[in-house]
């Protein structure tokens, strides 16, 4: 077999089980796929040793019989999870030199069902960026090109290195983390599939944390079948996280059918946004129609709050950002700045934290401290929490109606230009996420499905979004409209 | 609403971020325009709305109040800038 960085995690486990190949094989050919990939950027820490022990690892088990389905499947994982002994950043320099003493509990599932992990992959520092261009280890860059042009473009964020990697078979399959679109945009803009679950799926805990009642793990994998196989691994009850649900975990791939003959799929009317490209409202009804085609049902529904979750997201993600990064002080772990003769205590927070966090960060941390300040907090955080409170129940009053799943674009353009939106101001680079904020917002499970490739020859991708707890029944939808769209193009490799 | 300077000067305070005198004005327009875009929720009727506290309803779950990881001063402490018999270090903090 060659190229086998290029399999899927389904194709890969079936080979596996057949005996056709081992693990060790194919982590091989992912860590030559890697290490031929630094134009890339997306991989920054490197693990070849604890790889090829995993590996062999998940050939002895294998070889026993009845491994799981992730068992030898080499991945890459993002740096916001902690993972034990392997520095996590998260992307800033405030974590320089942090090598967590414990494993993230999505990593440990995965660990525990056999899967390999190659490195730790680029983000935007703090997850909090749509381009990848605020890590503390440089901007990732995207495996796609605007035909011959060689201008590099992001792979969107802030799970750009997740995106990238995968969309350059240089895994089978990463992790990712989305608070406001960060797995969906990236999925997108690289043409591969990436689903964050219902708030609640997979344990928060061992990720570093950024708005804590928005932040979901998920997978970033090349098929809709993948990201079911995958996340199947990555969640189920923790104890560790108080917000974690327990309920049980269906065999999400054993849901793919491909059938959704009667399926109700909402259009909602507020998601037409003035100065759409044609390329994404053509895209959107095609999806429309291949959906229609399959034997759903099509209706136009309203989601009248849709205008203010951009608006409520930029509240409470930094309110929560700016509690939850209080934690890093320069006392018990990262970076500590440098003190001059007589500095006291004070000094060496704002010193550690001004050479820390880089300008998105700082100004996110801000942004939380002044809305939670005394006299602002009603203006500002408790009203856009109630606004949270009515996108929510907009939600819940289109499914409460009929609807199984609404179908939206997934960003509201291709991938732009490194260095494209420097001058812009921060509202420009908020706009990226205005289709996918909803979800995080209402706790929904959302999923993009590479659905089309634009005039420049860049993917685009659509985003189903379903009830919660339902990620088989959208895994299937998304299933029924990644065979429909039939999308198999690749990036042509340069790097 | 508009932040002026000492405002942002304030805020930096408070986020125990060193900000520049001379950062200040490019940090106040930025928090401005952030502002006013975050604005338009003054638009919304909230009349009688509860402000959200959990997404997914759900008891938080209770558990017994005793150690469950103990005995890891080691551990605890590897990752610290300064760490000195078994504590973490900081400059002085009383006078």
């Amino acid at each position: 077999m060659t190229d086998l960085n290029k399999l899927t995690i389904s194709d890969a486990r079936d080979a596996l089980r057949k005996g056709d190949v081992t693990s060790v094989e194919l982590t091989e050919a992912c860590l030559t796929a890697v290490q031929g990939a630094g134009a890339l950027n997306a991989f920054v820490h490197d693990t070849p040793d604890l790889a090829r022990a995993q590996a062999q690892a998940a050939d002895a088990r294998i070889a026993q019989g009845d491994a799981p389905a992730m068992c030898g499947i080499p991945l890459g994982i993002k740096d916001l999870f902690c993972t034990r002994g392997v520095p996590s950043q998260a992307a800033s320099r405030i974590l320089e030199g942090f090598t967590p003493e414990y494993e993230s509990t999505v990593t440990q599932n995965l660990f525990d069902a056999g899967a390999v992990m190659l490195g730790k992959l680029n983000m935007d520092e703090f997850a909090m960026g749509s381009s990848n261009e605020t890590s503390c280890y440089g901007n990732v860059v995207n495996p796609w090109r605007r035909g011959n042009d060689e201008a590099q473009l992001t792979p969107g964020g802030s799970s750009g290195g997740s995106a990238s990697a995968v969309a350059a078979d240089l895994c089978l399959a990463a992790t990712g983390t989305d608070t406001g679109g960060s797995i969906r945009q990236p999925a997108a803009f690289t043409g591969i599939t990436g689903i964050k679950p219902t708030y609640g799926r997979c344990s928060r805990w061992g990720i570093v944390a950024f708005a804590s009642s928005l932040d979901q793990a998920g997978p970033m994998t090349k098929t809709v079948r993948d990201s079911a196989i995958m996340l199947g691994a990555m969640c189920g009850h923790d104890p560790k996280d108080s917000t974690s649900a327990d309920i049980p975990v269906p065999d999400f791939e054993a849901m793919l059918t491909g059938d959704i003959k009667g399926k109700v799929i909402g259009i909602p009317k507020e998601y037409r946004m003035d100065g759409m490209p044609d390329e994404i409202e053509k895209l959107w009804a095609d999806g429309t129609a291949m959906l229609k085609d399959a034997g759903a049902e099509i209706r136009d529904i309203s989601l009248p709050h849709t205008k203010y979750a951009l608006p409520a997201y930029y509240v409470i993600a930094p309110a929560e950002a700016s509690s939850n990064l209080a934690r890093y002080d320069g006392v018990r772990y990262g970076h500590r700045g440098k003190l001059a003769q007589g500095d006291g205590i004070t000094e060496m927070y704002e010193k550690t934290r001004a050479e820390g966090f880089g300008h998105e960060v700082q100004r996110r941390v801000m942004v939380g401290t002044y809305v939670l300040s005394a006299g602002f907090y009603d203006a500002y955080y408790n009203r856009a929490r109630k606004v949270r409170t009515l996108i929510k129940r907009d939600f819940e009053e289109v499914f409460a109606a009929g609807i199984d799943a609404i179908l939206t674009p997934a960003t509201p353009s291709a991938a732009f230009g490194l260095g494209e939106m420097t001058d812009a101001d921060p509202v420009q680079m908020y706009l990226n996420d205005v289709f996918t904020v909803t979800v995080n917002l209402a706790g929904l499970p959302g999923i993009a499905v590479p659905a089309g490739i634009d005039r420049q020859g860049l993917p685009l991708g659509l985003q189903l979004i379903g009830r919660p707890w339902e990620e088989g029944d959208l895994l299937n939808t998304a299933y029924a409209l990644e065979q429909a769209a039939g999308f198999v193009a690749k990036p042509a490799k340069w790097w | 609403m508009s932040i002026d300077l000492e405002t942002a000067a304030k805020v930096a305070k408070l986020a125990r971020i060193r900000v520049d005198e001379d950062a200040l004005p490019a940090l106040a327009e930025e928090f401005n325009t952030i502002l006013g875009f975050i604005e338009q929720l003054g638009e919304v009727d909230v009349e009688g709305v509860e402000p959200m506290t959990s997404v997914t309803p759900q008891r938080l779950k209770r558990r017994e109040d005793v150690v469950t990881e103990g005995d890891q001063q080691d551990k605890i402490l590897a990752n610290a800038p300064d760490a000195r018999e078994g504590f973490f270090a900081v400059p002085k903090v009383v006078e």
